[in-house]
This record gives C-alpha cells, structure tokens and sequence, in this order.
C-alpha cells in the first residue's frame, strides 16, 4: 500500500520536473530568433507552430551532426512525443489541456529550428573551408 | 542482474561521470561546483570499488555487503551535501547561506540520531543495518529538500540557467529513483524494475554534464517558462 502510493507520488513528480526540464531546455532557445536559412527550407512563416517539428527535424537529420546538441534533441524528441500523447489521450476527456499542449510543441519546433540554423551554419563553415584549401 | 546488461549500465555510468568532471574542468566550473564533482567522483569510486569486490569476492559474500551499504550510505551523504551547495548558492542573494548550511548540518545530526534510534531498537544492532537505515531516511530528506529548493526557485525567480537545470535534473532524479525503488517493491517479480536504479544513476552525471557544456554561468532563462502548468 504505501510502495504503491510513493510509487503514484513520484509518477506525478518525475511528471512535474520532467515538463520543468524540458522548459528550461526549451526556453533556452526563445530568445534566439529563426534564421532567414530555416525559414526558406522549412517553410516557417513568422512563428514555428507545433507541427513543423516532424519537418523540421526531417531537414536537421540531413545536416552534419553537432554532438553538442544531440542529447538536448533527444530529450526534446522525447518531451514532444509526450506532448502529443497527451493531446491524443489525456486532452480528449480535458480538452483545456489542448492549447497548452501546441504551445508546447510550437516551442520544441522553436528549438529545433534553432538547432538547424546552427547546423547551417556550421555546414556553411565547412564548406568554406573545403573551398580555401 | 545479467551480467552483461549490468556491466554495460556500469560503463554508462562511469563515462557519464568522467564526462562531467572533464567538462567542469573544462568550463573551468569545478570549484564553483565542488560538490557536485565530489558526488560524482565518490559515485564513481565507489563504482569502481564495488566493482572490484564483486569480482573477487562475489555477490554473496559478506565485504560485498559492506562495501555496498558502506558506500551507498556516503554517497547518499554527498548528495545531500551536493543538495545544500545548491540550496546555498540560490540563497546566497538574500544572505541566507550560512543559515541554510546550519540548519542541513542540524538535520544531518537529526536523520543520522533518528536512524540510531531505530536501529537501536532491534534486537541485531549491526552497523550495516545503521547504514542502511541512515541511507534510506537521508534519501526521503534529499528529497523532500529537493522539492522546497525547486519551490524556493520559482518563488525567488531564480533566472541562472545552470542553477535551474541542475535542480531540476536532482529533482528528476530523486523521483525517478523513489518511483524505481517503489516499484522494485510493488513488482518485483519482473526483472527489469532492478535495472532501473542503476540506469537513473547514469542520467544524473550525463544531465549535469550537458548542462555544463550547453550554458554559460551568464546564461538567463525566464522564470515564468519553468512552471510545468503555467498560472
């Protein structure tokens, strides 16, 4: 009985720091604008919404990998997954929960196509390189 | 636990722990985060120990059993002390520091003075038993304090990227590990609840470590992005 309700508690706040940490992973990337490069190959008009992600991270797979931004990705995948579970699920019997959640994939989009223009660029620096020698 | 699985977990592990402890050096974070390196080289000796005691003198044998509840029982130890440093550096602005240190030192005394007690009570007044017991109780206390530095963070609007992050990878670490040690008691019968414990250890290290690399000390985020469901 009590393994079971410590169990149900640290479900609900594994819940609560994992949203947490993935938007403080998120938020990270908010106050870094889009690239004009990422708006033309993604399609992105003014803001990123919830369901550029998948073409976003399309696009990112056929850049040269960054490891630094590989694990921050991979937690992000995972939080945007969550976040579409949710909206298929849970948001049907809560739909006030709908909102929240594409504001939330907006954001991961938003991360992600900050992930590309850094792969961009980086893409862009190589090849100038390879150009010079 | 199969040993390959389990040796691979291990691995995991201790390249989490050497990649956090060479990206402090490298963003040249050690001293400003000497607690957390101290966890995590304790973590990784006592790994490494552990280890080396399984191999020679097996899984049964009474040093194994030492060496575990020993070891565990200064780890938890270091954590809570890696718990506070945190706490501290998020009140040093209001000059409370020194009254956060006191009052986890009061607390140390207390949870280690209520393990004796228990452990007094019983008729087998073994020292592993002690060891244990202050483990477990200095554990719910490391989480229990988790949880009021997190409210401290929002209430305060702690903006420090890297202090935030930290917080919230112990934060996902302790509950992950409460919920897996739980669930080794609610279902024990499916062997893969055991790797759960080893397998959260690994994320600490790697979490803090990418935390170092990602963000500067100068790296602000807005504090009204962190609350899970926003007001």
């Amino acid at each position: 009985m009590m393994a079971a309700f410590i169990l149900a508690f640290s479900v609900l706040t594994l819940l609560m720091f994992f949203v947490s940490y993935c938007r403080s992973l998120t938020a990270s990337s908010l106050h870094t604008s889009i690239t004009e490069d990422v708006r033309d190959v993604t399609g992105i008009q003014v803001r990123a919404v919830g369901r550029d992600y998948a073409r976003v991270m399309q696009i990112l797979q056929l850049c040269p990998d960054r490891p630094e931004d590989r694990s921050g990705l991979q937690i992000v995948g995972a939080y945007y997954s969550f976040l579409n579970l949710l909206d298929q699920g849970f948001a049907r019997m809560f739909p006030a929960v709908r909102p929240w959640a594409e504001e939330e994939r907006a954001s991961c989009a938003h991360y992600a196509a900050v992930a590309l223009g850094r792969r961009i660029a980086l893409n862009r620096e190589m090849l100038a390189q390879q150009v010079e020698l | 636990m199969s040993d390959s699985i389990g040796l691979v977990i291990w691995l995991v592990g201790m390249i989490g722990g050497v990649c956090f402890i060479t990206s402090s050096l490298i963003r040249g974070s050690f001293l400003k985060y000497f607690f957390l390196n101290l966890y995590v080289l304790l973590s990784m000796s006592a790994d490494l120990s552990r280890q080396y005691v399984l191999r020679t003198r097996g899984l049964q044998s009474s040093e194994y059993y030492y060496v575990y509840y020993y070891t565990d029982c200064l780890l938890t130890i270091a954590l809570f002390v890696a718990v506070i440093s945190l706490a501290s550096r998020i009140f040093e602005e209001l000059k409370l520091g020194r009254f956060v240190r006191s009052i986890a030192v009061l607390l140390l005394l207390g949870t280690a003075g209520f393990s004796y007690a228990v452990v007094a009570q019983s008729s087998e007044r073994l020292s592993t038993t002690f060891a244990s017991e202050l483990s477990q109780n200095l554990y719910f206390v490391g989480l229990v304090l988790t949880y009021l530095l997190w409210g401290a963070v929002l209430k305060l609007h702690e903006t420090r990227t890297r202090l935030v992050q930290m917080v919230l990878a112990l934060g996902l670490y302790f509950s992950a590990y409460a919920g897996s040690y739980a669930l080794v008691n609610v279902a024990s019968k499916y062997e893969v609840v055991q790797y759960l414990g080893p397998i959260l250890g690994c994320f600490l290290p790697i979490s803090w470590a990418m935390t170092l690399l990602r963000h500067s000390e100068e790296a602000r985020l807005t504090p009204a992005r962190l609350v899970a469901v926003p007001r």
